[in-house]
């Protein structure tokens, strides 16, 4: 950390809360969050590539450990898709739900790392003060991203299981009926329910994954009062880092649960 | 909170792990899985059919078993009596021989009697004759006196 400047309980918070951002054009949407980008891509294709890599040569003879591991997740994740789902599961819902829920979990799981290490691994890397957040799901784009992605699928299964014409309809019809007087009550509704999914989908993840990083650095700044606060410090980092795990595999779990109720909804008719 | 291009970059990012995982990891996970399903299927059919046949099997046996048991106390029954026909048998043929001996050897033996009488007459005969001879000192004319002495032997 930074010792010829001041420190102070708010530099500490906001320089490990400051994303590195990277202009990309005019206008603050034409910027990159880099560290969420190389977190996120990389946990992604190193997850997923040790998954492939595990279940290329799967046997259906006796597996080894590593195949019998996958084959529990995999399992986990069919169960869940299973009671939801009963359409072909297997060409696109249940593959996908295993991404969000691997994925997710890698880039929850980024809370454990220690945030001074990371700071200054990432100082001693890049020089001082560069800014370094190794959790993608803390920030708001990616949850966002994820959950938009979820919802134009959930649009275009839709009108793939009902044409569009048949998804414009229940836009106007359902669910309180087809008489034309409540055709705007049936699409505020449906509007509002468009609206609200992404939202409470993406903001549910990030909220906790934020929060749960703003606790990991407050329980931090206690090292700044002495060694009893340091040790105190130690004491709740560690309880809350077990606590954390909770949250980071059922937030994980939800968000997945949510991208397969959605998916599931969209192509079920009312 | 501020919302820029790395939604995008990160859908797009999300996108193709998802294809990834579709494509690639599903796939064979799923395939392993449903095979080793159907032999596991295939096999517990298999002991369950072969469980089956076994039960059934011994149920013949057991049949055959009591079957054959039925025939065998039957054939040891015929062969009982059988045996104790030929015991009757061997009785009634020993009884009838014994029977035919014994009359044999009392008609030979009345036989024998009979020759030795007719013996002893005829010698008795020859005797008398002879002590008639002497008696009479003469000759007899052994034709003429036939008669007689054939009544005297008989009375002998």
């Amino acid at each position: 950390m930074a010792t010829e400047h001041a420190l102070t309980p708010s530099s500490y918070i906001e320089h490990h809360l400051s994303f590195n951002s990277q202009s990309i054009g005019n206008g603050s949407f034409w910027s990159l969050h880099v560290d969420t980008l190389v977190m996120s891509v990389a946990l992604g294709v190193i997850t997923l590539g040790l998954i492939w890599w595990i279940v290329r040569g799967a046997t259906s003879g006796v597996p080894t450990k590593r195949q019998a591991f996958m084959e529990l997740v995999f399992d986990f994740v069919d169960d869940q898709v299973k009671n939801i789902y009963h359409g072909n599961r297997h060409a696109f819902i249940a593959p996908a739900a295993l991404t969000v829920f691997v994925w997710v979990l890698m880039m929850n799981a980024m809370d454990f790392l220690p945030v001074d290490w990371v700071a200054a691994l990432v100082s001693a890397i890049g020089g001082e003060h560069t800014k370094w957040r190794v959790v993608p799901t803390s920030d708001i784009n990616t949850t966002f991203a994820l959950a938009l992605t979820v919802w134009f699928l959930m649009i275009f299964f839709a009108i793939k299981a009902k044409g569009l014409g048949g998804w414009i309809h229940e836009l106007f019809c359902s669910p309180f009926g087809t008489n034309p007087l409540i055709w705007p009550a049936n699409f505020l509704f449906n509007l509002i329910e468009y609206v609200s999914k992404p939202l409470s989908h993406s903001l549910r993840l990030f909220g906790n994954m934020y929060a749960g990083e703003v606790i990991f650095l407050l329980l931090g700044l206690w090292a700044a009062t002495g060694v009893t606060g340091t040790i105190a410090g130690a004491i709740l980092g560690a309880g809350w880092s077990i606590f954390h795990i909770l949250i980071v595999a059922l937030q994980a779990f939800i968000f997945m649960m949510l991208t397969v109720v959605y998916l599931a909804m969209a192509q079920e008719s009312h | 909170m501020d919302i820029n291009f790395t939604l995008v970059a990160q859908a797009i990012a999300f996108f193709v792990l998802i294809v990834f995982t579709m494509k690639f990891v599903w796939p064979p996970l799923l395939n392993a899985i449903e095979t080793r399903q159907k032999e596991i299927a295939d096999g517990l059919a298999a002991g369950e059919k072969g469980r089956a046949e076994l039960e059934q099997s011994s149920k013949r046996a057991s049949e055959a078993l009591a079957v054959a048991k039925v025939k065998a106390s039957e054939i040891l029954a015929l062969a009982e009596k059988r045996a104790t026909q030929i015991v009757e048998d061997a009785k009634g043929t020993a009884k009838a021989e014994g029977d035919r001996i014994i009359t044999g050897a009392k008609a030979e033996i009345e036989q024998e009697i009979n020759r030795a009488k007719e013996g002893l007459r005829q010698q008795v005969s020859t005797l008398a004759i002879a002590g008639a001879e002497k008696i009479l000192r003469k000759e007899i004319d052994a034709k003429a006196h036939a008669e007689i002495l054939t009544a005297i032997a008989k009375e002998l």
